[in-house]
């Protein structure tokens, strides 16, 4: 999987969460999820389980901890979709 | 779950009198919870809700799913029960339907089934049924158990 296809799938699981939609244009790989998006720590784990869905990928809780910005969250989905 | 240890863990919940609202965990296990609660006719928030008609508000019934379905549980899925300091919880989200009226004195009973418990989130599917076995409200809601200081 390409990565812009990557990051694509992952803006609208994170699409959901974001209650300020117009946030979600500006969106680069350094954006960061709670600070950018204010995006709640619930809503965090919400994010990992529907990427992990998304993509039909297992995320360990440590690796989950780190997706905190789009570019960590897209390295983590491509290591496990190519592992 | 022996009645010991169910009432160790209801007496666990980091809640008091007026704002405690449950009487007795009847049962529970990994995935689901049920307890039980009854309003008193002398509750402080029948003085003025409503105005000459006592109904239980329903953010009232939403804490008392809430402190079974998701506290009651999320303390005893982290292994805290019987803690005297158990970790503090956010309630984070919650999507509830209210059905039927409960009036001062009536008995509740609470059924909580986990969506899933993970990273210290938890989120529950919970339904509060009245005595005469109907449904009153469900719903489901979300909370996180945030780190000891």
């Amino acid at each position: 999987m390409q990565e812009q296809e990557i990051i694509e799938k992952l803006t609208e699981v994170i699409k959901t969460y974001v209650e300020d939609k117009s946030v979600l244009e500006g969106i680069t790989p350094e954006t960061h999820l709670v600070n950018d998006l204010n995006i709640n720590s619930a809503h965090l784990v919400d994010i990992i389980l529907d990427t992990e869905e998304a993509f039909d990928i297992e995320i360990d809780d440590e690796s989950a901890e780190q997706m905190l910005t789009v570019k960590a969250a897209v390295d983590i989905v491509s290591s496990k979709l190519s592992s | 779950m022996t009645k010991e240890s169910l009432s160790e863990l209801r007496d666990t919940l980091p809640y008091d009198p007026p704002f405690l609202f449950v009487d007795e965990i009847l049962k529970i296990d990994d995935d689901y919870v049920k307890g039980k609660y009854r309003y008193r006719e002398d509750e402080y928030f029948y003085q003025g809700h409503f105005r000459g008609r006592p109904v239980t508000p329903g953010v009232i019934l939403t804490e008392t799913m809430a402190q079974i379905g998701l506290v009651a549980l999320g303390i005893y899925l982290s292994n805290e029960s019987g803690s005297p300091s158990p970790p503090p919880f956010a309630f984070t989200s919650a999507d509830v339907s209210f059905r039927k009226m409960v009036l001062p004195g009536e008995e509740v009973t609470v059924e909580g089934e986990k969506v899933y418990f993970r990273m210290g989130k938890i989120k529950v599917q919970t339904t509060m049924y009245n005595s005469a076995g109907d449904k009153v409200c469900s719903g489901t809601l979300s909370g996180m158990i945030l780190k000891k200081n």
